[in-house]
């Protein structure tokens, strides 16, 4: 935020936000720590980047993770904008109902939709049982690339569409109204108003569809073939398996941790507000 | 151009919901003039004012533009350009930018942008703001910057959509004497639609008073506010006696029980009329000397002059004088010929023009809150 002005802290307002700061300490601060000492201790409590070195080996796992994230982005971007668009221009009424339809799934569990969405799609699932009903041959739905983008897609559709359109819905009706009077076609108009004004929103959906989007497991573990495991299913494993390794798991953490504020800080140049605030970091 | 008019309303006509917002309208625009749509919330001189622009398109008429019909036209394609009521200037763009916006879109060469924003920056007094965050500006220079981004495109035609409502009375009246000036030296025609009758007045050569979707009157301020047509625009513009009279032939009419001599001819034999009797056209005399009597039931100082209410056989005339009378003196009242003005019944007779209910209250600005 700008305002760095010195303002007097007075007693309330340190009592009131006491909670806060004990409660980020706890779950917060002190749990990011101990990643961090897990991720450059070797286990006796001495220090090494032996853990950090060890992630050479999964170079190509954390490159996927990066390349899964933008392309399902980039998906759910071409996707929400559009639809966001359409839904502005509907009665208020009809409004509504399109928002309920994008928030209902946001109701029901990750895993629960994966869970189901594999089903539907799977080899024997309803879509294909239904293809081979009507005489089609069977798809290769699952297991596949295709599968993991399309359920990251899915699931985290929702957090790109609210952000857009709750900016969207707020330009002013006018302001359409004196671009085209000044000379705009739809397409002009879209592009020196409403993707400028947007643009926060853009910004805002992005981050929260990336974020999760590179941290993914069980998508790509239940949708995906052997070779589309991601950071998330990779430290999920060094947690989980037999041969469990948490200093591995913590240094992987840390690295999912350094690209996701690496890309919010890229992101954050492009949504300075007229504040001169900046979204999240 | 055909026959001067620059815009032309054929039979325009338009409805909302079954209810009809515009009544087969005609009217033509001639090139370079000031027009004003003048009339109450609701009357339908926004709507027209949209139909022009392109906004609105007719359910029936045509319009035409230089001649030509362009009811198919979309709006940016209409050599007009449009100031809205609440300016409506771009949040992410600054002045300049905000200016240059209709030029950019015209694909103008580069070079040309920079000369023609300034040019128009000083014409609306606003050099060094180029750079000024449209949203830091106050309201009278964001209506500046918004005359300047309609009118650097050099439109055949300006449309105003009330454009001086959201200023204080201060910064009205000199952005009322600005936009003349502006028009006068650019030379394009302006359509102005507001709801203030002296705003309407001051600054127009063409007024059209409407209401209720129709046109109620057409002509030059003047004329408007001396020869209304109906008990309507006698009423809106500015302050009317409208009393029952009977045209008994030229230039003798018959009302308040006294028969007066006037300037107005071509009624039927013994027509019963409106007669309009502007407030500051009354003369005040002792009674013996009256036409008519009547007995003051309200005076009040105004300033510059008194407003009296006078009981004149059960009708309250409103009169203004610059002499001082007590509450319940009984005057006489004396009418020259040229200040009586009669008009033919309309469906207006009746409503307007009788001052028995009226307070100081009630003659505020009823229309002072935003159209449609």
């Amino acid at each position: 935020m700008k305002s760095k002005s010195k303002r007097k802290i007075s007693l309330g307002s340190v009592f009131i936000n006491a909670p806060y700061f004990v409660w980020a300490a706890l779950f917060i601060i002190i749990p990011l720590g101990v990643v961090l000492i897990y991720a450059f201790s070797d286990g006796e409590g001495g220090f090494t980047l032996s853990n950090m070195a060890s992630l050479a080996d999964y170079g190509g796992v954390i490159l996927r993770s990066l390349w899964y994230s933008v392309l399902a982005t980039v998906i759910t971007l071409l996707i929400a904008y559009p639809f966001s668009y359409v839904v502005c221009r509907l009665r208020p009424a009809s409004q509504k109902i399109a928002n309920m339809f994008v928030t209902l799934p946001m109701w029901i569990n990750l895993l629960i939709k994966t869970y189901c969405l594999s089903s539907l799609m799977d080899g024997n699932g309803l879509i294909n049982q239904a293809l081979a009903a009507i005489g089609f041959g069977r798809l290769s739905l699952m297991n596949n690339t295709g599968a993991v983008i399309f359920g990251m897609v899915y699931n985290y559709l929702p957090y790109m569409i609210l952000p857009i359109y709750n900016v969207m819905s707020k330009i002013d009706v006018s302001l359409l109204e004196a671009a085209e009077d000044l000379g705009c076609s739809t397409a002009a108009r879209v592009r020196r108003v409403v993707l400028p004004l947007t643009l926060p929103g853009i910004v805002s959906g992005i981050i929260m569809v990336f974020v999760p989007s590179v941290s993914t497991f069980y998508i790509s573990a239940k949708m995906g073939g052997t070779g589309d495991f991601m950071i998330g299913d990779l430290i999920e494993g060094q947690i989980h398996n037999q041969n469990s390794n948490l200093p591995v798991a913590a240094a992987l953490s840390t690295v999912l941790m350094a690209i996701i504020l690496v890309s919010m800080l890229i992101l954050n140049r492009f949504s300075k507000t007229d504040e001169g605030g900046s979204m999240l970091v | 151009m055909k026959n001067g008019n620059i815009v032309e309303l054929k039979n325009v006509t338009l409805s909302f919901d079954g209810e009809k917002i515009l009544d087969s309208l005609d009217l033509s625009v001639r090139d370079g003039e000031f027009v004003t749509f003048l009339g109450r919330s609701g009357c339908g001189k926004t709507t027209t004012l949209r139909i022009i622009a392109g906004f609105l398109t007719p359910d029936e008429g045509d319009v035409f533009f230089d001649g030509v019909r362009i009811n198919d036209v979309p709006p940016y394609k209409r050599p007009v350009n449009t100031i809205f009521q609440r300016y409506a200037l771009f949040p992410h763009l600054n002045v300049f930018e905000n200016v240059a916006f209709g030029l950019r879109v015209s694909k103008t060469p580069k070079e040309e942008i920079g000369p023609k924003v300034r040019d128009m920056l000083r014409l609306v007094n606003l050099e060094g703001y180029e750079t000024r965050k449209v949203t830091k500006l106050s309201g009278g220079q964001q209506q500046r910057v918004a005359i300047a981004r309609a009118l650097v495109n050099r439109p055949k035609v300006l449309l105003l959509d009330e454009p001086l409502s959201a200023l204080d009375a201060k910064l009205r009246k000199d952005m009322q004497v600005e936009l003349k000036r502006i028009q006068r030296e650019t030379g394009i025609t302006f359509i102005f639609v507001t709801h203030d009758q002296e705003e309407a007045l001051s600054m127009s050569d063409t007024v059209v008073v409407m209401e209720n979707g129709k046109i109620q009157q057409i002509g030059a301020p003047v004329d408007i506010y001396n020869e209304p047509k109906n008990a309507f625009v006698a009423d809106f513009i500015g302050e009317s006696n409208i009393i029952d009279g009977i045209m008994n032939k030229d230039d003798t009419v018959t009302f308040a029980g006294h028969t007066f001599v006037c300037v107005d001819e071509g009624f039927a034999h013994d027509e019963p009329v409106d007669v309009v009797i502007r407030p500051e056209d009354v003369d005040i005399v002792p009674p013996s000397e009256g036409m008519v009597k009547g007995r003051i039931t309200q005076a009040t100082f105004k300033g510059d002059y008194y407003e009296l209410i006078v009981d004149v056989r059960g009708f309250k005339w409103m009169v203004q004088t610059t002499d001082a009378y007590a509450e319940d003196q009984t005057i006489g009242i004396a009418l020259d010929p040229d200040a009586i003005h009669v008009m033919h019944k309309s469906e207006f007779s009746g409503l307007y023009g009788d001052y028995s209910t009226f307070s100081d209250d009630m003659d505020g600005d009823p229309e002072a809150d935003d159209e449609e």
